[in-house]
């Protein structure tokens, strides 16, 4: 268990042994349960509701999303790509979030600031920037065609779609590693070096382990991003196979609610249980953001 | 000071990682600058591309502040008394509550669009009016706002502030408002900061509930990256750019700040 | 300012997690008078105060100010002053906002508020510090402030949690006359909690020591040091020596390494003294033993002396003569000092 888990835990039993002015408190959960329960867990109900319906007597939309093996392609790839993306982003912002947490250097805050403005970039402005990464006049391209004499285009593909997601996924992954990296216990690291682990055991034995909740937790998140970013995958084009570019086109093209609903509801119900998972993995009371 | 090799590649690791994060943002700004893109910089440098991008796009500018704005105030309406009421419950319904809360940013953004498009689409007024995109922002940024201000409200003076203000005779409501809120301004300042950030980028919800009388910005932006020429995209992007980053400083300052209080 | 009589009526509270921090306790503090709750960490005594304080509710019981029944009221009704432990001050406000707080709270008017704020500060010796933020000011002001703002709105009650705990020891000394010049004055009835023995006995007019969740003894400082109820007060409140009885002779009762003076009726098998009251002597004295430790404590020195007992015993000396290690000491006392307990 972190440093910060026992403390949170220690607040946690002070709390409940010294019960405060409590009472009125509830009243003030009123307005955001009333939102919350009008324009989110009622529509959601609608949602799976809907997504068991069937048009003109054909299957439910449950069953037509999960018999063809476009939709379940789809869902195949898409959970994929966002695995894969999660573990490149939790390695590159793993090993820099720890370096920029333990040397101090010049420049060191306007890097850490220029490596997390991304995370609040929109999905659309991350695709933008892929294709002019990649894109056909993209910088890859000029450098392939100045060097080899053909252009690297790689922007309208799975490809692209992982570095888009990896230009949200790494700066997440940084800010977090750094965070938990200030609540790891120093003295940790100095017993395993009096007792004449090197760097490279450290990293292994005491390291490794203090982060792996966070890691976990802040993977799972990157996972439920990656799985639903549709604004990347829009602007790179609607023909890439992943399952929110199939359900806007179901839903846009086709008019076909129920199938639309019954692949959002099964988008949501993966994501959430990785999400929960991750919960369970990590020990952790809540979710990250 | 001599640094070790270990460090030098560990630095080169970490900026070839910045390069990666910054070079198409810098490619983005050049392009929406340059004349003709293909020619390169040769062709010559000009605002030109930026007023026509304000010629055509300006509403979806003010459309975009406007619903940060109004999706700042909602939220702040509706989260910093939900703030206060989890941290002061604290017990399986309130946590219970919160995770909920957080589900809308942990879903694609997608589901929760199409949800809210197929229970309220049919009323006509709210469906084609700027507040139908407003809900689905507000219910995307609420856990950004009762995160840190949880945060900050569960540091151990504030119980004991609010004692003090009622062993001096102020009732709930008025200990909220003359204590609670007060010292709990930087950590509102910084969700609010953040909500107006991602508000102001919201695209995978807005996309499905905007109509073309209620384009916000990042609807704006997909727009021309589908169909405008790579210059006008490119000074698009540099208007959003030019908005969002100093609102980014900020938020890193504050949140330096809050962290600095929370060691204290 | 006029005092309030409160009566505690068989208050007990227990918590979620089944420990009872306050078992049936009967407790009445007298219009005016000054209540000290003294005892261990964990005894219930911050328990009992906010049960007076309205921050919580007894689970059976009543609470009384007075002829009223404060029970169900919360603490914004009762009309107390409390000062907090560590002062909770509102940061966001300045010294005079502090201040006037609780008269805005109650609607009094700005002109009104400004007099009375004057007043407190110089009450306090703070007559420049109204507009001075909370951050600038030391602990003994922060101190001071807590006090006026609680005496701001001329409460019934004061409640005072640990006034003085927070800060360092010459300083706590110095507020400690202070606020026991204060409280006199003032006439109000207080009630502050502590874990400090001296604090206690200089600053209350009587002194309930707690244990468990129980009163161990309520009684004038005086009484409960010289006089206490049993063995957990007696150590609580200062340090003790401890006679086993081996045997009754005519005229006292033999002990390890000589024989007390006893004129009792009673035949304890335990007589208890405290260390000031064990006088070194130059040849003849009751006890003799050899001694182990000597320390330096300023104003007097303590020796441990071992007569042969389990325990070597502990005597305050004034007498600032240095003893060689190992040397033998003679030991007198007075028959009236020496006290015994019921378990």
């Amino acid at each position: 268990m972190t440093v910060s888990a026992v403390k949170a835990r220690n607040v946690l039993s002070g709390w409940a042994m010294v019960p405060r002015l409590r009472p009125t408190a509830a009243w003030a959960l009123a307005p955001a349960a009333a939102v919350l329960f009008a324009f989110w867990l009622l529509p959601l109900a609608h949602l799976v509701l809907l997504g068991g319906q069937s048009r003109d007597g054909s299957d439910s939309g449950y069953w037509q999303g999960l018999s063809s093996a476009q939709y379940l392609g789809s869902l195949a790839q898409t959970c994929l790509l966002a695995l894969a993306t999660t573990l490149a982003a939790l390695l590159v912002g793993g090993f820099s979030g720890f370096f920029l947490s333990r040397q101090r250097f010049f420049g060191r805050s306007v890097l850490v600031a220029l490596l997390t403005f991304p995370l609040a970039f929109p999905g659309v402005v991350v695709g933008f920037l892929v294709i002019l990464l990649a894109g056909r006049r993209g910088l890859f391209a000029t450098l392939g065609l100045a060097l080899v004499g053909e252009r690297w285009i790689f922007a309208y593909s799975l490809m692209g779609l992982c570095i888009g997601y990896l230009y949200f996924s790494i700066p997440r992954v940084i800010l977090t590693v750094m965070a938990a990296c200030e609540s790891l216990d120093r003295s940790l690291e100095e017993a395993a070096r009096s007792l004449g682990a090197n760097h490279w055991r450290v990293l292994c034995d005491v390291i490794v382990p203090g982060l792996a909740p966070a890691l976990v937790s802040c993977g799972a998140i990157c996972f439920a991003t990656s799985m639903g970013a549709f604004g990347t995958a829009f602007t790179l084009g609607t023909r890439l196979n992943v399952t929110p570019v199939a359900i806007y086109n179901v839903f846009t093209n086709y008019a076909n609610f129920a199938v639309a609903a019954a692949l959002s509801v099964v988008l949501g119900l993966v994501t959430w249980a990785v999400l929960l998972l991750a919960r369970r993995l990590a020990k952790d009371s809540r979710t990250v953001l | 000071m001599r640094r070790s090799t270990l460090f030098v590649g560990q630095l080169a690791f970490t900026l070839l990682v910045c390069a990666f994060m910054l070079v198409p943002v810098v490619m983005s700004l050049l392009a929406g600058l340059t004349r003709n893109y293909f020619q390169g910089l040769s062709s010559g440098l000009t605002f030109d591309w930026l007023v026509q991008v304000w010629q055509a796009y300006s509403p979806t500018v003010w459309l975009s502040l406007q619903l940060a704005v109004a999706c700042a105030l909602c939220v702040c309406v509706v989260g910093v008394p939900a703030a206060y009421a989890l941290v002061r419950m604290n017990n399986r319904f309130s946590r219970a509550f919160e995770e909920l809360m957080v589900l809308p940013v942990a879903m694609p953004g997608l589901a929760s669009a199409l949800a809210l498009l197929l229970t309220y689409g049919q009323f006509g007024g709210f469906r084609s009016s700027w507040l139908f995109i407003l809900v689905g922002h507000v219910l995307f940024t609420l856990p950004f706002l009762v995160r840190p201000v949880m945060a900050v409200m569960q540091r151990q003076h504030l119980p004991v502030l609010e004692e003090a203000a009622a062993s001096l005779g102020a009732g709930p409501i008025r200990r909220f408002f003359s204590v609670v809120v007060p010292n709990c301004r930087a950590g509102i300042l910084a969700g609010v900061l953040m909500v107006v950030t991602l508000s102001l980028g919201e695209f995978n919800l807005t996309w499905m509930l905007h109509t073309p009388m209620t384009k916000t910005l990042p609807v704006g932006l997909a727009d021309s990256y589908a169909s405008a020429r790579l210059e006008v995209a490119s000074a698009y992007t540099l208007i959003f750019l030019l908005m969002i980053v100093p609102l980014l400083v900020a938020l890193q300052a504050i949140s330096a700040r809050l962290s600095r209080g929370a060691n204290r | 300012m006029s005092g309030t009589t409160i009566r505690l009526k068989g208050c007990r509270k227990a918590f979620s997690d089944g420990t009872v921090a306050v078992h049936d306790l009967d407790l009445t503090i007298e219009a005016g008078e000054t209540l000290a709750i003294l005892g261990p960490s964990g005894c219930g005594k911050t328990t009992t105060l906010r049960l007076i304080a309205g921050l919580e509710r007894p689970d059976v019981g009543q609470v009384f100010f007075g002829d009223s029944d404060v029970t169900r009221l919360p603490i914004e009704r009762r009309d107390v002053g409390m000062v907090f432990q560590n002062y909770a001050l509102f940061p966001n406000l300045d010294v005079a906002g502090n201040i006037v707080y609780g008269l805005k709270v109650r609607g009094v008017s700005p002109a009104e508020r400004t007099k009375r704020c004057s007043e407190l500060l110089e009450l306090v010796g703070l007559q420049d510090h109204g507009k001075r933020s909370i951050h600038e000011l030391s602990g003994g002001q922060r101190q001071r402030v807590a006090l006026a703002r609680a005496l701001a709105p001329r409460p019934r009650v004061l409640l005072l949690d640990e006034p003085l705990a927070a800060l360092d020891a010459q300083l706590r000394e110095r507020l400690r006359s202070e606020l026991a010049q204060l409280l006199r004055g003032l006439g109000i009835t207080a009630v502050f909690v502590t874990h400090d023995q001296g604090e206690a006995m200089a600053l209350g007019d009587s002194i309930l020591v707690m244990e468990h969740g129980r009163v161990a003894q309520l009684a004038s400082p005086r009484d409960i040091y010289q006089q206490p109820a049993n063995a957990f007060v007696a150590r609580f409140v200062g340090n003790l020596n401890a006679f086993s009885v081996i045997e009754h002779t005519p005229h006292g009762l033999k002990v390890s390494g000589g024989e007390l003076p006893w004129n009792g009726a009673d035949l304890p098998a335990t007589v208890y003294c405290r260390p000031e009251h064990l006088r070194v002597m130059d040849s003849e004295g009751h006890l003799h033993g050899r001694l182990v430790g000597q320390f330096f404590q300023g104003a007097q020195s303590r020796l441990l002396v071992d007569v042969g007992a389990a325990q070597p015993l502990l005597v305050d000396s004034t007498d600032s003569a240095i003893h060689a290690p190992g040397s033998l000491i003679a030991l007198a006392v007075e028959p009236q000092v020496l006290f015994t307990l019921s378990s």
